[in-house]
């Protein structure tokens, strides 16, 4: 076995395993653990793309901010372990949960089918990951997406504060 | 550089309005009267600006967005809502004790959100511009704190309108892998010129990305969250997000459907039947469900989820004739919408009181200019001539029978006359009924002006279409790939 | 380091977390975990840009991870907002619990 081929399984087994515990999990900070631990999952699986930056932005945004701020709030809230999972099982739930397994083996019966064929990097991949490119770019051609999600942090922030604050004057 | 920002002076203009300049009034300003001036009048400009820069027709910032025509129509459509809304809201939170700077904001960061929907040329900005309209409406739904329904709604939203964004983006994926490509131009000449490298992964993102407009138009099978958010949220707001969101999202959807649905691909004729049978259910269940309601708002939020369906009909046919049905629909909805629910906002009492159709016996002789008003909107929401639902109706029909979607059209015939019925028995309620329980006098403030624009706007789209339809007919093909 | 894995795996794994997510927000009842679930939605996709990118050499995939992101960073605080404001009035966070507006 290549080295590659053990560090794509080692890192999808991860995934799929640490994505399973966080939707099964009955205490919410086991959850957000396994959800941190995925994320570093994640971030190997970039790293054998080539991806240097973007995994490097993955560990400081999502597991270092999004998941502070989740389990920050899990402990605000102190809640508990759930007494059930979930309500028992409804129609609406089964039928979900059917369509989304289904087009779970939908899309796994199209790829093991191998319809891309692409089955090795290109040598370009490793100058788009890096973070030269990734800045040129964004300040290029993605500035105008760059000033306009700007609009939306600062509606977030407001929002955020407008539904969190306790008294509002 | 300066001549060429010409062309998006609108979007430049609500940028800094609202992100440099607005955030700093707030700061030091405690005055909720110049701040809904301020944004009253940035809203304003904006308009002013579009109707000046229609003519500028073009691409932008590296074919992120494109300016001109079709985008600046929806500019004026967007602010329009949000003036309207913006006026209606202020007598209504005032009257809940629930009004604060920061509602204006975040009704103008909803604004901003929609243009760039309707002005997008790239699936990322399409993102961007669904994200922040909709970021603004969770935060607006949960606006009244103190009333755990809005609180609700505003939950339910959130998680929902989330969900939906993990599709729609999963989609855009999709499609920029099989295409290489996220901008439309690009993406629709690969879908042209066969050149699609994964064919079964373009279809199954194209699913995927329909499903996501799906949820965000509020059409079946995911319509199940509007009847509640609708209702639990403050009605000044869902009678902006129920009409502007649901433009916005039409205006999206339509250049990206042209693109997927391209030439003689081989999605075409899936993707049509796919859009047929979603626009015929969405409309039945929408207009059956909306019967057996006792509660206005709920009853008002399933007749929209119907008029998605309606609009749908445009995206089915696909071709230039039914985006213009689309667009002379939406707008003729937009007004008519907003008249309707900005009256149940002047009705409404605390903690959702005087929302069932009980409430509104005798209307006629109570408040007989409110209920000639709200008889107006009901006309129109239920395509009676001579007014601008009925020809925007018209439209979307021929265009369905024009796409050689008969069966579609007769169902769409049968769903409005479903529709009479409870459109009818409300007006019937009003004016044939006595007046029961409290019925003392609601003042429409200066509510008073959007209802008379929506009034005015809904007669005149029903009139004299010809105006408006000259316009949307001046534009260029909206794809050229 | 070039790698040998085809693409399509990387296309498989993603479709798999991606309905691990969904199942999660169908099934659970936290509202917190309902989010986490779609984080982890929102996670499979970037997977899939970031895994076309590559093979693509094209860097348009990258940049839009980003701006989900960013994205996924503002619908935390304004998520997660809206789940504080429901806890001060009803003490819950399990949606159905949500009594007023069925579920």
């Amino acid at each position: 076995m290549t080295t590659p081929v053990l560090l794509f399984s080692l890192f999808a087994i991860g995934a799929i395993a640490s994505a399973v515990l966080t939707i099964t999990r009955r205490n919410p900070v086991a959850a957000a653990m396994s959800l941190v631990g995925h994320f570093f999952m994640l971030t190997g699986l970039y790293l054998t793309l080539n991806a240097q930056f973007v995994a490097a932005v993955q560990v400081l945004v999502y597991a270092g901010a999004i998941m502070v701020l989740v389990v920050f709030v899990i402990m605000l809230l102190n809640v508990g372990n759930e007494q059930h999972l979930s309500e028992k099982p409804g129609m609406r739930k089964t039928v979900g949960t059917l369509l989304a397994v289904l087009f779970a083996a939908q899309i796994i019966g199209v790829t093991t089918a191998r319809p891309t064929g692409m089955t090795a990097l290109p040598d370009s991949s490793v100058a788009i990951g890096t973070t030269e490119a990734i800045g040129q770019s964004l300040f290029t051609t993605y500035l105008f997406p760059f000033e306009a999600v700007s609009i939306l942090l600062l509606a977030a922030l407001i929002g955020s504060v407008i539904l969190a604050k306790r008294q509002l004057s | 550089m300066m001549p060429a920002l010409f062309q998006v002076l609108p979007l430049v203009v609500i940028w800094l309005a609202l992100g440099a300049v607005g955030i700093v009034i707030q700061a030091y300003v405690r005055n909720t009267k110049l701040v809904f001036g301020y944004y009253l009048g940035t809203l304003a400009l904006t308009a002013i600006l579009a109707v000046v820069t229609a003519g500028a027709k073009g691409t932008m910032f590296s074919g992120m967005i494109t300016t001109g025509g079709y985008a600046n129509f929806f500019d004026v459509l967007f602010c329009s809502a949000g003036i309207l809304s913006m006026i209606a809201a202020r007598p209504y939170l005032q009257r809940l004790d629930g009004e604060l700077d920061e509602f204006y904001t975040l009704l103008v960061s909803a604004v901003t959100g929609m243009m760039l929907m309707a002005h997008s040329n790239h699936m990322l900005v399409t993102f961007i511009g669904v994200e922040l309209m909709s970021i603004s409406f969770y935060v607006m739904s949960g606006f009244l704190r103190s009333d755990i329904r809005s609180v609700e709604a505003a939950l339910k939203y959130f998680l929902l309108g989330a969900f939906a964004s993990g599709f729609l983006v999963y989609g855009m994926a999709l499609i920029y892998g099989a295409t290489g490509s996220l901008e439309f131009g690009a993406i629709g000449s690969a879908v042209v010129s066969d050149a699609l490298r994964f064919p079964v992964l373009f279809a199954i993102g194209a699913t995927l990305l329909v499903i996501g407009f799906c949820f965000k138009i509020a059409a079946f099978p995911f319509h199940q969250w509007a009847p509640d958010v609708y209702e639990g949220a403050p009605t000044a707001v869902t009678a902006f997000m129920s009409t502007g969101g649901k433009a916005a999202a039409f205006s999206a959807l339509i250049p990206i459907a042209s693109v997927v649905m391209a030439g003689d691909s081989v999605v075409t004729g899936q993707m049509q039947l796919m859009v047929a049978i979603v626009s015929a259910v969405t409309m039945l269940v929408g207009n059956i469900s909306a019967i057996a309601q006792s509660n206005v708002k709920r009853m008002l939020a399933y007749s929209s989820i119907a008029h998605a369906g309606y609009m749908l009909m445009g995206i089915v046919n696909g071709t230039t004739s039914g985006s213009e049905a689309i667009v002379f629909y939406a707008t003729a909805y937009t007004f008519m919408q907003i008249g309707a629910f900005v009256i149940v906002g002047i009705l409404e009492r605390e903690e959702g009181g005087h929302l069932q159709l009980d409430d509104y016996a005798g209307l006629g002789k109570r408040q007989p200019v409110l209920a000639a008003l709200m008889s107006i909107f009901l006309f129109s929401l239920a395509g009676i001539p001579p007014l601008g639902g009925f020809f925007g109706k018209y439209l979307l029909f021929v265009s369905a029978i024009d796409a050689g979607f008969t069966w579609l059209t007769i169902v769409a015939v049968a769903s409005s006359v479903i529709s009479v019925w409870f459109y009818l028995g409300l007006v019937v309620k009003m004016y044939f009924t006595e007046p029961s329980g409290d019925t003392s006098e609601s003042p429409s403030g200066i509510a008073a002006i959007t209802l008379a624009v929506s009034t005015v706007a809904v007669i005149a789209l029903g009139i004299v279409p010809g105006w408006i339809t000259s316009v949307i007919r001046s534009w260029p093909p909206m794809l050229t790939p | 380091m070039p790698t040998t894995i085809p693409l399509d795996y990387y296309l498989a794994l993603s479709a798999i977390l991606f309905v691990t997510g969904v199942v999660g927000v169908i099934t659970r009842r936290n509202a917190i975990i309902i989010f986490m679930s779609i984080e982890l939605m929102l996670n499979a996709v970037n997977l899939t840009m970031v895994s076309f990118s590559a093979f693509l050499g094209d860097i348009a995939g990258q940049m839009f991870v980003f701006f989900i992101m960013a994205v996924a960073a503002a619908e935390a605080a304004v998520g997660l907002a809206i789940v504080l404001a429901l806890f001060r009035k009803r003490q819950t966070v399990y949606v159905d619990e949500l009594n007023i507006m069925k579920w």
